[in-house]
């Protein structure tokens, strides 16, 4: 029996920023693609311990656990410490669709008064609080990557990404950090 | 850019988020099989390439994912509605199009010259 | 003001033309700068056309065709004349800039254009002696024959001759930004009316973009000193409205920034020059910045720009617009010359005529072709004592390089000419409404005949003109009409309320006058040169001979003239050579029509509209988790789509080819490693997961079993092969699916469309799993031996694990998703591991491998090793236009299937008829000869040509394994030709092949069980 296997982070290394923004990749973290139904939403909130949300661009938090609502019948289950929601998921016994995509995704987080600056330099959405307020969470595109944005706050955003879209996306962020700067 | 009205996500986004799909309302026949080699021309093959009010398909692909129907003008390049896949085509009379068929380009002056 | 006089003072600071006491700027700042290598002073807030006007430079370039001598004709981004080169360093070196734009900064370096070999001394002039050979259509015309000598002789003398500027040559080493940006009100415009509407837009509390192109805010406050608001100076209340404005949360003003672009649904681009006046520029900071706004409401306050009078030769250096001498003298504190002539038909012009005489400048007259011109204005020329010539003309202009004296005449004819001498003239004859953004939301302009002006027309889009560019020049009626725009912009974006802001303002005169078109005396003898376009040469004859030669649209008259085609896009020039069309046809210029103005208003560098998107940024660069350690070990990598992906792993001394067939040989003989991760996976998960599937595929999935695999082949609805892959059940109701590395995203498109609206009765779902697994493939007759010790809770044997199976269990202590199957036809094996762990995995691996004399292969291997066992590999081998029939795997097509993606398609009649191009293999007489991929078939080499091609090859590589090359190609009718001799014509020799069958190594296929 090998020696039990080491994870390799898609961003290890990667820190970057300017006086207006700062940015540092996000911990490991368990993501879980869902998939459901709308009378499957509640017997899946009650096994995740969040109620999924149901209105475009909103999500949902309960400690460690972030539920995004990405389309009508999907969501981005995010969980920051090591859990199999999929397992949860499937104890709620309806139908839904469960796929792990803790290592597909990683994700770099954005915090400064220009935080939302630097993510406008290549994402075309209304990042102002009224359009875009904290919680809300939405796939868009960032410059040619595609992006899950989710604002947790005023001036924090965490920028989902798939892995290998990883340095273009921080590469980005940090060019619009450093105009953000200016 | 083009904004285009979400109707999933419910509200209006950047055309970079989404994807042109073609036109819409024409279903595959259930007995695909079985039908004939004009009928597959008809369903596959020919389109109408209206100018004015065309229904088509498009793809929030950077956004919820959905596919949904767009009610458009080809020559305003207007959005006049979009509405959920599944949805009848809206009836729109003619007074929705835009009033402004007529756009000043070179090539409709150069048609003026004498 | 008094009339008081004073005197010019050679030493002041800034150049000797610096008047003390005039203008805006600060004297004890001061920016020294060069044109063409000698050092001038400027004063920090000038432009190059201020600073070198103080310094006494009015010729600052030649023009484009006759290489006449120019000077400075305007003070904005309407400059048809005053184009330079600046120059930081060889890198950030950028032509063609006005330099009644660019603001100096201590320490720069500018040229002039256009000239050889000096600005005074220019060898191209000759073109103006040989003026006579340059009419209009002169291109089109003369250099029509010979033919060949347009390519050979023509064409690269002219490319030559002509162009403005030179192209920098290093790569540009500034940077350069991009941001987009929301707001409810957009106002484009910081003059008196674009200021009003912004301060009422932002009242009401909606978020408030604010542009003006200068670097400060006040439009024609800049100049026009005699407009007060709120008892204020007009510039002053101006830069106080800024600062109000610049000091709401709601409001964000971007100064030097201008809107260039207006596109559909209130879409604008703006570009912000962030450093272009900066002397030592922060390395951080980028040179400029594209903002991409999306305004609920747009209001359009772009001002109007002043036209000047065309005549003979008013082209000579010190001939400018009124507006830009008062410009220059009440921000700048520069005055234009000594000795200034008027010439106009509109009041404006004589405002700058008091400005001047009261700042101690000479005005020898004021030149006016009308008969009567407003009563104020004259009243107060007579009041200063300046002499009004009523009822004249300036017919001509003398001076070298630059303008000494101008011949007078009465405009009734009669009385002789008068030589007045001067060092400056400056010209009005209006001014043009600025309906270029307008115009650009494809809004329609309406010609007002009072006035004889495009004025804005019909609105296209969400927006509104306000002050002048919407024929509005009164003050009071400006303010009102501003406040207006600002409160129901903000309103119709969904804000109530209202300013209640009420602003008062006076101006010293009202204006009247103007005309367009031609003035007396400039024609029409053909050989008076009257220019309408400074920067194209155009002259009103021109304008007059295109209309004989029968162009009779504007739009013919532009493109054979050339008018108003150059980087000022007809600023000045558009409606002088509408007026000269219209007359010369007997129409009114509304009938004549105006050209559509088109993005960008003013020239925008490649640099903004590039932004970020360069070098690394240019484009996504996809890598796998075990990249670094394939780098570690030498590999050598290709682009695949974004991927980058190892494509042979030399080993000291080894070329490609060498390293190659190694890898080749050794796979086949011990066991080779391979990345497999960019290969797409999609998760098929739900209880009509095989429903599905069924639809999705030829093959059938009903039959496949939990923990087996099974290739699978999709068509598009026409019948072609669109992708391949292997299929694993994982449970009834999940599948892993992989689609080619190339097919990733489009598959997922493609099954997603047909899910959500052709079948969106299943109940399945699709989830991108691409990137969530590290694939490492092993191959070779010690896979299973190289993985056995790694694996936990799994059989490997033949028996529990045979060929096509799948399972889930640990590798290294983490979770796998390991697949029995193989690209090679050996034994094999696809161990999935989630990503972060795939480096980790790959090292543990290749331990093993390389401890049994394995080693790691690449795509070029892949590539070699499947092709010889026939497998093809869909867009390389296929293009769109086989079938599985014509691929020879109608096998995989499910025969008793009544429903699947191309099931009726592929039966189209020119899809079964006999002779199709079908896939086979290609064996070359001679084997040690490799056939080019791409390269045509023929059947008989000898038929004259064109020949009848008979297909191409579409794979071809040496097998080291087979000691012989091998190839694939489409054949017509190809499967009827097994053992035909075809032929491959090359360039510089024939090559004879067999037709074979596809398999050309283990045909019986043992190994793969092994």
């Amino acid at each position: 029996m090998a020696d039990l296997a080491t994870r390799t982070l898609p961003l290890r290394g990667f820190h970057g920023g300017s006086a207006a923004v700062r940015l540092t990749p996000a911990a490991p973290a368990s993501r879980l693609s869902l998939r459901a139904k709308p009378d499957a939403v509640e017997a899946l909130s009650t096994a995740l311990g969040l109620s999924l949300p149901t209105r475009p661009k909103a999500s949902v938090t309960i400690g460690t656990r972030h539920a995004l609502w990405l389309g009508p019948d999907e969501w981005l289950v995010i969980d920051e410490t090591d859990t199999d929601l999929g397992s949860l998921a499937a104890a709620a016994g309806v139908l839904h669709s469960a796929t792990d995509i803790s290592h597909r995704n990683t994700a770099v987080l954005v915090e400064g008064p220009g935080a939302a600056a630097a993510i406008n330099a290549g994402c075309p959405q209304d990042l102002s609080l009224k359009t875009f307020p904290v919680g809300a969470g939405s796939r868009t595109v960032f410059g040619k990557a595609e992006i899950v944005l989710y604002r947790t706050g005023e001036t924090t955003f965490r920028v989902e990404c798939w892995r290998s879209f990883a340095p273009y996306v921080s590469g980005l962020l940090a060019a619009g950090a450093q105009d953000a700067g200016h | 850019m083009l904004l285009i009205h979400c109707p999933y996500c419910e509200e209006e986004r950047s055309e970079l988020e989404f994807r042109a799909a073609g036109d819409a309302h024409i279903a595959r026949p259930e007995n695909i099989a079985a039908i004939s080699d004009e009928e597959f021309e008809e369903y596959f093959f020919l389109r109408d390439n209206p100018k004015g009010l065309i229904f088509e398909r498009w793809r929030h692909i950077a956004g919820c994912g959905r596919f949904f129907n767009a009610a458009r003008d080809t020559v305003s390049d207007r959005f006049l509605r979009t509405y959920k896949a599944g949805e009848p085509k809206p009836a729109l009379p003619i007074a929705a199009m835009t009033d402004e068929t007529v756009v000043e380009t070179y090539e409709a002056t150069e048609g003026r010259a004498e | 003001m008094s009339g008081a006089k004073r005197t010019v003072n050679a030493d002041s600071k800034g150049g000797a033309n610096r008047i003390p006491g005039k203008g805006r700027l600060t004297p004890a700042k001061t920016a020294r700068f060069t044109f063409d290598g000698r050092t001038y002073q400027g004063l920090q807030g000038d432009t190059v056309a201020s600073a070198l006007i103080a310094n006494g430079v009015h010729l600052v370039g030649r023009s484009f065709k006759y290489h006449r001598p120019r000077g400075i004709v305007s003070a904005g981004p309407e400059e048809p004349n005053a184009l330079i080169d600046v120059m930081r360093d060889n890198a950030r070196r950028q032509p063609n800039v006005r330099a009644t734009v660019q603001e100096v900064f201590d320490g720069m370096t500018v040229a002039s254009q256009n000239r050889y070999p000096s600005l005074t001394f220019d060898v191209g002039g000759i073109n103006n002696i040989l003026a006579p050979f340059f009419a209009a259509g002169f291109y089109y015309k003369t250099f029509m024959w010979p033919k060949q000598a347009w390519k050979s002789v023509y064409e690269p003398r002219i490319r030559a001759a002509a162009g403005l500027g030179v192209s920098p040559t290093e790569d540009d080493t500034d940077e350069y930004a991009s941001r987009y940006a929301h707001c409810d009100v957009l106002v484009m415009g910081a003059g008196v009316a674009g200021l009003t509407a912004a301060l009422a837009a932002a009242a009401t509390g909606a978020r408030v973009i604010l542009c003006d192109e200068q670097p400060e805010v006040g439009g024609a406050l800049h100049y026009d000193a005699g407009v007060t608001i709120d008892g204020q100076d007009g510039y002053a209340w101006a830069q106080d409205a800024a600062r109000r404005l610049a000091a709401m949360d709601n409001v964000t003003v971007l100064t030097r920034t201008t809107a260039f672009g207006y596109y559909a649904q209130n879409f604008v681009a703006l570009t912000e020059r962030v450093t272009d006046h900066v002397s030592r520029p922060a390395r951080s900071a980028p040179r400029e910045r594209l903002w991409q706004v999306r305004a609920k409401r747009v209001v359009i306050a772009t001002g109007a720009i002043e036209r000047h009078m065309v005549f003979a030769n008013n082209d000579r250096p010190g001939i400018m617009l009124a507006s830009a001498a008062r410009t220059y003298l009440n921000h700048f504190g520069v005055a234009v010359g000594r000795k200034v002539g008027v010439y106009t038909t509109h009041d404006s012009a004589y405002e700058a005529a008091f400005d001047l005489h009261r700042a101690g400048i000479a005005i020898p007259a004021i030149v006016d072709s009308r008969e009567q011109p407003g009563a104020e204005v004259l009243a107060e020329a007579q009041a200063l004592g300046i002499e009004v010539l009523t009822g004249h003309a300036v017919t001509d202009t003398k001076g070298k390089l630059r303008v000494s004296s101008i011949t007078v005449r009465r405009v009734s004819g009669g009385s002789s000419a008068r030589s007045i001498v001067v060092d400056a003239l400056i010209t009005s004859s209006g001014w043009t409404p600025s309906v270029h953004m307008f115009s650009q939301s494809r809004g329609k302009v309406a010609f007002d005949a009072e006035t004889q002006r495009f004025l804005p027309g019909i609105y296209a889009q969400d927006c509104v003109s306000v002050g002048a560019c919407n024929g509005t020049t009164d003050i009071a009626a400006t303010l009102a009409e501003a406040v207006a725009g600002g409160e129901l912009a903000a309103q119709a974006a969904g804000f109530s309320g209202s300013a209640r802001l009420e602003l008062s303002g006076t101006q010293a005169f009202a204006w009247t006058g103007g005309m367009a078109g031609a003035a007396y005396g400039a024609g029409p003898e053909d050989d008076v040169k009257a220019f309408i376009d400074f920067q194209n040469d155009v002259c009103a004859k021109d304008i007059r001979l295109a209309v004989r030669e029968g162009m009779h649209s504007i739009e013919h008259i532009k493109r054979f003239t050339t008018n108003g085609m150059a980087t000022d896009q007809g600023k000045l020039s558009n409606i002088h050579g509408l007026a000269i069309a219209a007359e010369t046809l007997g129409r009114g210029i509304p009938e004549v029509g105006l050209t559509t103005f088109r993005a960008p208003y003013t020239p925008v560098t490649f640099g903004t509209l590039i932004g970020h998107s360069r070098g690394d940024l240019f484009d996504p660069t996809r890598k796998t988790a075990m990249h670094e350690a394939e780098e570690a070990m030498g590999a050598a990598f290709e682009d695949v789509g974004q991927w980058k992906r190892a494509w042979y792993y030399p080993r000291p001394g080894e070329d490609m080819h060498a390293a190659v067939n190694r890898e080749c040989r050794t796979v086949r003989e011990t066991v080779g490693m391979f990345d497999a991760s960019t290969l797409g996976k999609i998760e098929v998960v739900g209880p009509d997961a095989a429903a599905f599937l069924n639809l999705i595929y030829t093959n059938s999935w009903d039959t496949l079993k939990p923990g087996r695999c099974r290739y699978g082949i999709m068509l598009r609805e026409d019948g072609f092969i669109y992708d391949d892959g292997v299929v694993g059940r994982m449970s009834d109701d999940r599948f892993h699916v992989t689609t080619t590395t190339g097919g990733a995203a489009r598959v997922m498109h493609h099954m997603e469309d047909y899910l959500q609206t052709e079948f969106p009765h299943l109940n399945v779902w699709l989830t991108s799993a691409t990137e969530q697994w590290a694939v490492i493939a092993l191959q070779g007759p010690k896979a299973r031996e190289i993985i056995a010790p790694l694996v936990e809770g799994i059989d490997l044997s033949n028996e529990a694990f045979p060929h096509m199976s799948v399972t889930e269990g640990q590798i290294c202590g983490v979770p796998t998703r390991l697949f029995r199957m193989s690209f090679t036809g050996e034994l094999g094996f696809e161990v999935n591991v989630p990503a972060d762990f795939g480096p980790a995995v790959w090292n543990a691996i290749r331990e093993r491998v390389e401890a049994v004399d394995g080693c790691a292969y690449g795509t070029e291997t892949m590539h070699v090793l499947r092709a010889e066992k026939g497998y093809i590999i869909v867009g390389q081998d296929t293009d769109g236009t086989l079938t599985p029939d014509d691929a020879s795997l109608s096998w995989a097509v499910g025969k008793k299937k009544t429903d699947f993606v191309g099931i009726r398609g592929m039966k189209r009649p020119d899809l079964v008829r006999e002779g199709r191009k079908q896939l086979v293999g290609l064996l070359t007489k001679d084997p040690s000869v490799v056939l080019e991929e791409g390269a045509q078939i023929v059947a008989d080499p000898n038929q004259p040509k064109p020949m009848t091609m008979l297909g191409h090859v579409t794979s071809s590589y040496w097998s080291e394994n087979c000691g012989r090359s091998i190839a694939m190609a489409v054949v017509a009718g190809g499967k009827a030709r097994l053992g035909q001799t075809l032929y491959v014509p090359m360039a510089d020799r024939t090559i004879a092949v067999e037709v074979s069958d596809m398999v050309f190594f283990d045909k019986e296929g043992g190994r793969i069980h092994g």
